[in-house]
């Protein structure tokens, strides 16, 4: 199976292509630069592997969420690539790629998401090596989050640099680590869309959008 | 149904456009002929899409607007845009495809609206817009939306203006007085200094408690407006130089609805619809002079209007009226192209891709950006498909 994957939510752009066993990645952290990388990044890859776009399985992006503009770059590349190519897409989410990236088998993974709240999600590794969700991610206050019943995890993702004190005083102890300068990675992403391929769970082009978790603001 | 453009375009060649710095006559086997380009516009609240066809001059195309949508709020939300461009432009990206037949294969090119607008919103066009023909193997090109507007003209039925000429641009953000030299030369002669035209139309219709856009109600009920109750002042014509200012207009219409209110507790039908008419009249009156003005200065007979404003059927006819007199002519976009569309778009990249410009894959766009800046697109010669 060959799967292309875009992961553009934070602050670091990356793509990467699986080949059967074998997957190459571009990753970059650069800050309101992605929209310059991003089809240049995918260019190389394919380049890289010898082999033309028409030949991709499917593609998979972060819908999120993070960043509404780097979300939305990620929806808008994939929408067009996917509806060029008629390849099926898949949603995967920019916090289980996070979590997915880290050396530990239970995870809380936030993004700061600014206005004082976190974009906030709790991990358990499935014996397939996949993180998995345990509650539904939210938006919320650092003080409000939920340990998603994990009687301990490694902290990671940049709310942990922002909000370290009032998520140590909600978790204490459980805490076994915290890596805040964690970014999500498309080779990441890729190994859970391989997964959610084989369960099916595939969305046509124009389905392929952001999940905000927030609604903006009025101005 | 498809919009059909009356066109003088020959199948086989790329169209040849009058005046200095157009396209001579290329024939069909040049490398750089471009027969489908489809348009994209989400510079602001409007989803705008077309596929231009240059051999027909067959125009199909679909606009998705925001109206309801931000109307709560009182003014677009920019990220509420954003988010249903990302949600609207595929669909009707694909209705269009489906009206006009022949799938995704037939698109030789992809134009978008790289800016001046809301920067998210113009993201998510070119986003699609530059990936979609990554992946189709094909050009993309990003827009200036103002070059957008003013090539609108161009898709008119009739006589199309030649350049160079000079032009009114009039819309819900811009109004200025350009003059064109040539595709993609243009030089600023005038602009507010506040307000633009189409804008001081919003906030009178708003004080008047009527919809949005402004432009059109305030236009409809000025016809049974009776001339002569009101005298509002004509802005800037006294002031020399090629500049408008609608914010002293805007403050006296504040000022006369706040005593007309106050000599009856609210407005009649009739009270609204004078001030209507002359509000308007005195725009228009203002625009013209300046457009005089400027033919004048820069001894050019061709005015073209363009923008939303330019659907205003008194503007029309008086300026349509002082260039007959200053022995030029006016030209005007279709009416359905004078506010935001993907047609004018798709025309716009059109010319510049079948003239051999080319970008790269960085997915660009600009919240601001002076129409000044643009250069002519490169020469067919230069610049290989
Ligand atoms: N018949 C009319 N008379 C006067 N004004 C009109 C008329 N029809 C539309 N307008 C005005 O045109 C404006 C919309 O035009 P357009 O869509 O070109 O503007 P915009 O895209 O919001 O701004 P810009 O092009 O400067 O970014 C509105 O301000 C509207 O009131
Ligand atoms: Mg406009």
């Amino acid at each position: 199976m060959k799967l292309l994957g875009i992961e553009t939510a934070s602050d670091a752009c990356s793509a990467a292509l699986m080949l059967g066993g074998e997957t190459l990645q571009r990753f970059e952290i650069a800050p309101r630069r992605h929209a310059d990388l991003i089809l240049p990044m995918v260019d190389q890859l394919l380049a890289e592997a010898g082999i033309s776009a028409s030949t991709l399985d499917a593609i998979a992006f972060g819908r999120g969420p993070g960043a509404f503009t780097g979300v939305r770059l990620a929806a808008g590349v994939t929408q067009g690539i996917a509806y060029g190519l008629d390849l099926p897409v898949v949603p995967v989410s920019s916090l289980a790629t996070l979590a997915q990236g880290v050396d530990a088998d239970q995870v809380w993974a936030g993004f700061d998401a600014r206005l004082g709240e976190v974009y906030w999600g709790a991990y358990r590794r499935s014996s397939a090596g996949l993180m998995e969700a345990v509650i539904d991610e939210v938006v919320c206050a650092p003080e409000a989050i939920s340990d998603g019943g994990l009687t301990e995890a490694t902290g990671i993702g940049h709310a942990w640099l922002t909000y370290e004190q009032p998520l140590r005083q909600k978790l204490g102890s459980r805490i076994t680590r915290i890596l805040p300068d964690q970014l999500p990675r498309a080779a990441d992403l890729l190994r859970l869309a391989e997964a959610l391929v084989a369960g099916g769970e595939l969305v046509t082009a124009a389905e392929a959008q952001p999940i905000y978790l927030r609604t903006p603001s009025w101005r | 149904m498809p919009y059909l453009i009356e066109s003088s375009i020959l199948a086989g060649h790329i169209p040849t456009l009058k005046g200095d710095g157009f396209y001579r006559q290329t024939p069909a086997n040049a490398k750089n002929y471009l027969m489908k380009v489809i348009g994209i516009e989400t510079s602001c609240d409007e989803t705008g899409i077309a596929l231009y066809d240059s051999v027909s001059g067959a125009m199909f195309q679909r606009l998705h607007s925001q109206i309801k949508l931000h109307a709560p709020f009182g003014g677009v939300v920019p990220e509420l845009a954003s988010r249903n461009h990302i949600q609207r432009t595929l669909p009707l990206l694909d209705e269009l495809l489906s009206e006009a037949g022949g799938g995704k294969g037939q698109i030789d090119g992809i134009a978008y609206t790289a800016g001046p607008g809301l920067i998210g919103a113009l993201l998510a066009g070119a986003a699609i817009a530059r990936s979609l023909a990554w992946a189709l193997n094909r050009p993309a090109i990003g827009i200036h939306h103002m070059e957008g507007h003013l090539l609108a003209p161009l898709l008119a039925a009739g006589d199309k203006p030649e350049f160079p000429f000079i032009a009114l641009l009039a819309s819900g953000g811009h109004t200025q007085l350009i003059q064109a030299d040539r595709h993609g030369c243009y030089q600023m002669l005038g602009q507010t200094v506040d307000d633009a035209a189409g804008e001081a139309f919003d906030k009178i219709a708003k004080m008047l408690g009527l919809g949005y856009p402004g432009g059109p109600e305030v236009s409809r009920l000025a016809e049974t407006g009776q001339p002569g109750r009101f005298k509002f002042p004509r802005p800037m014509v006294n002031r020399k130089g090629l500049d408008f200012s609608f914010s002293g207009l805007k403050t006296f219409v504040r000022n006369t609805i706040a005593s007309q209110t106050e000599k009856a507790q609210t407005l009649d039908r009739q009270t609204i619809a004078d001030i209507c008419l002359e509000f308007e009249t005195a725009v228009v009156d203002s625009l013209t002079i300046k457009c005089r003005r400027a033919l004048r200065q820069c001894n050019t007979p061709r005015l073209v209007i363009a923008g939303g404003v330019s659907a205003n059927r008194r503007l029309r006819q008086k300026l349509t009226e002082m260039a007959l007199q200053e022995g030029g002519a006016a030209y005007f976009p279709p009416p359905d192209l004078c506010t935001d569309n993907g047609a004018m778009i798709a025309y716009a990249g059109y010319l510049r891709l079948a003239s051999g410009a080319r970008q790269g894959n960085e997915i660009s766009a600009r919240a601001r950006w002076p129409l000044t800046e643009l250069r002519p697109p490169r020469q067919p010669e230069t610049e290989h498909l």
